[in-house]
């Protein structure tokens, strides 16, 4: 069989995409309307889907709107990325037994599942990216996100529409998908050109025998993804990272921010990159046997920067400055690449709505101007 | 220090007590509901006095006291200070016990003139102006939070204790349990004016996950009274509710002030628009 890398299916056939991967023995996951957004769930048909949905979002507010057409992907995203699929929130380790002479260890392996996942943004693509890079590539291996990461099977979704928050041009990850998926999909009004990206991708593809892409409908969306980036109003600057934001670590801003941030972690816990955990014990009351588990944690409690007998990020400002020159500056130091793929849910998920690229564009101008807060 | 030391656990079962002072007993029924593991607890522990449970009241020394509710009464500032002195840790549970409980509003208001209203004879009622915390009265070794407390947290903490180590329960915000379960945010999506982010996690998210706001049940994240850290940046969500979700002061004001009103941070947020009404 010849191998396929592109073609055309009509909206309104979408479900022999996802009968195909039921076939295959994928439980199928995709964008479903709940409590007021959209949030990954198991799907069983193309009605699931958040069809005629649109999501609308700026600092600190996100908005559903029904338009009543026919758009299977609409919505661009809620508030998950792709981070919790291998990179669970809560990921038991070790089940711990005591024993006569000391104690004995079972590894709490997950089951690899395959999921197929239905929806996935340039954005969650470029995140999951930075994931694999912190929890497989290097010296140690994390078999548990590995066991995850290996089930899954990553539809993409082109972006021809962009949030008020998205800056994915500017951070170069989007809004077209260009590695790291199985299929990707680009919905051209009542069509949607299907492009592979990985084997197993074009094996489904060929299975599927869909009629090849036209030039123009390839041109076509390949316009709307241009115009989408166009559109973006945010941007992040990186032509001086990361050396300008180490030098602006006095810079009065700070205390700016530190004055309107609630440490409350959204923005860490939204963030397709943000790996921080912590590990804990939950022994039961005999204290014969305890379970090790996993924990998504953030750098902005107070338990994170705590070191024997010292706490080494008491304030807010330490916590924000921490977090913000981490993600955009020495994770640069750190991985080789920028640690923020652009998506802007910490700006919508911030309950206070406090914008990064706001932020670092204010802490990259020289510090002449007092703060504005330090100023009243 | 808050910790039972190797001989007490080696010798023979810790004495736990269990105390009521101004509370709803919400608390000590968060013990009974310990059910699958209550067996075990009283293996583990020889459950010496707790009225609410057993009328066999056996007098102390106890190594572990529980107290429940807030200092009301002449009587009960007397009476605290006798556990205390029984007591080789003192651990309270709850938010009455721990912040002065929601009778704690009384702070902010004329005791005499609801006396008056409720009560066909005042003259029999014989209580303190103020509702305060057991901290403010005896020195304690160990808060747990909650309206009322999760037993799995309580569960936790005598676990600790039995094996001879500090206490801990997470000092981090409720956004973190919420996100961890994959909720909507309330606040972001319908504009909620919810507490989760200064509260102190440890429900498991309960409301929010029934798409509901925190109200702050569980107190401030952190720089509580004889807690770890500095106290949450409840100005800034103030200022949130007031100019972003469009509260007005008094609205602003109560929210701050309900079941932990007089935990510090929380009373410092409600003064603040107390003195903008």
């Amino acid at each position: 069989m010849a191998r396929e890398t592109c073609g055309i299916l009509s909206r309104t056939n979408l479900h022999r995409l996802l009968d195909a991967l039921s076939a295959k023995g994928y439980r199928l996951v995709g964008p479903m309307v709940h409590d007021g957004a959209v949030v990954w769930d198991t799907i069983q048909r193309v009605s699931d889907l958040p069809i005629g949905w649109r999501d609308h979002q700026e600092p600190g507010r996100y908005r559903l709107e029904q338009t009543g057409s026919q758009e299977v992907f609409g919505v661009v995203h809620g508030p998950q990325s792709l981070k919790p699929f291998a990179f669970t929130p809560r990921e038991p380790l070790l089940q711990i037994e005591r024993s006569k002479d000391g104690f004995t260890t079972r590894s709490t392996l997950p089951q690899s599942e395959k999921v197929a996942i239905i929806g996935a943004r340039a954005c969650d693509l470029a995140g999951l990216a930075i994931q694999d890079q912190i929890f497989l590539q290097g010296e140690y291996q994390d078999p548990y996100y590995a066991t995850r990461r290996e089930g899954l099977f990553i539809i993409a979704v082109n972006c021809t529409r962009a949030l008020q928050t998205c800056f994915c041009a500017s951070m170069d990850t989007g809004p077209c998908a260009k590695n790291g998926f199985d299929l990707a999909l680009t919905e051209v009004d009542d069509q949607l050109l299907i492009e592979a990206g990985s084997e197993s991708g074009s094996d489904l593809l060929s299975a599927l025998s869909l009629s090849p892409a036209s030039q123009g409908l390839t041109r076509e969306a390949a316009a709307r993804g241009d115009a989408c980036a166009q559109s973006q109003v945010r941007q992040l600057d990186r032509t001086r990272l990361p050396q300008a934001l180490h030098e602006a670590h006095e810079h009065p801003r700070w205390d700016d921010v530190a004055a309107r941030c609630l440490a409350c972690a959204n923005c860490t816990m939204v963030c397709p990159t943000c790996f921080c955990h912590k590990v804990e014990e939950t022994p039961d009351l005999t204290r014969q046997n305890s379970e090790h588990a996993r924990l998504w944690d953030s750098c902005f409690t107070q338990e994170h920067g705590y070191i024997h007998g010292k706490n080494i990020r008491p304030t807010i400002k330490d916590r924000y400055r921490m977090w913000l020159t981490h993600k955009l500056a020495s994770w640069i130091d750190q991985f080789g690449t920028s640690g923020c793929v652009g998506c802007g849910r910490c700006i919508t998920w911030c309950p206070v709505g406090i914008d990064l690229t706001e932020e670092l564009s204010s802490l990259l101008k020289p510090s002449e101007q007092p703060s504005v807060l330090s100023r009243q | 220090m808050s910790r039972l030391a190797t001989d007490d656990l080696e010798s023979q079962r810790p004495k736990l007590g269990v105390f009521k002072f101004a509370s709803c007993d919400g608390c000590q029924l968060s013990i009974l509901n310990l059910e699958d593991e209550l067996l075990v607890l009283g293996q583990a522990l020889d459950i010496a006095y707790f009225p609410e449970a057993s009328s066999k009241m056996n007098p102390g020394p106890y190594d572990i006291a529980l107290v429940e509710g807030s200092i009301t009464t002449e009587e009960d500032a007397h009476r605290i200070r006798f556990v205390r002195e029984q007591a080789k840790v003192l651990l309270t549970i709850g938010s009455c016990a721990t912040a002065g409980g929601i009778q704690a509003l009384r702070n902010w208001a004329d005791v005499e003139s609801f006396k008056q209203v409720v009560y066909p004879s005042p003259d029999y009622i014989q209580s303190l102006k103020t509702s305060t915390p057991i901290s403010e009265h005896v020195h304690v070794d160990f808060e747990l939070w909650g309206c009322p407390i999760d037993k799995g947290q309580l569960l936790r903490v005598i676990t600790d204790l039995l094996a001879g180590v500090q206490p801990r329960v997470p000092v981090e915000s409720v956004c973190l349990e919420c996100k961890r379960r994959g909720n909507v945010c309330v606040m972001v999506t319908k504009g909620l004016a919810c507490l989760g982010p200064v509260t102190r996690a440890g429900c498991g998210a309960i409301c929010p996950s029934m798409g509901r706001d925190c109200y702050g049940c569980f107190g401030p994240t952190e720089g509580t009274r004889i807690g770890p850290g500095l106290p949450p940046n409840t100005a800034s969500l103030g200022r949130h509710f007031h100019d972003g979700l469009h509260l007005i002061p008094v609205e602003v004001l109560r929210r701050f002030r309900g079941i932990n009103g007089y935990a510090d941070a929380f009373k410092q947020e409600s003064e603040r628009w107390e003195a903008k009404k």
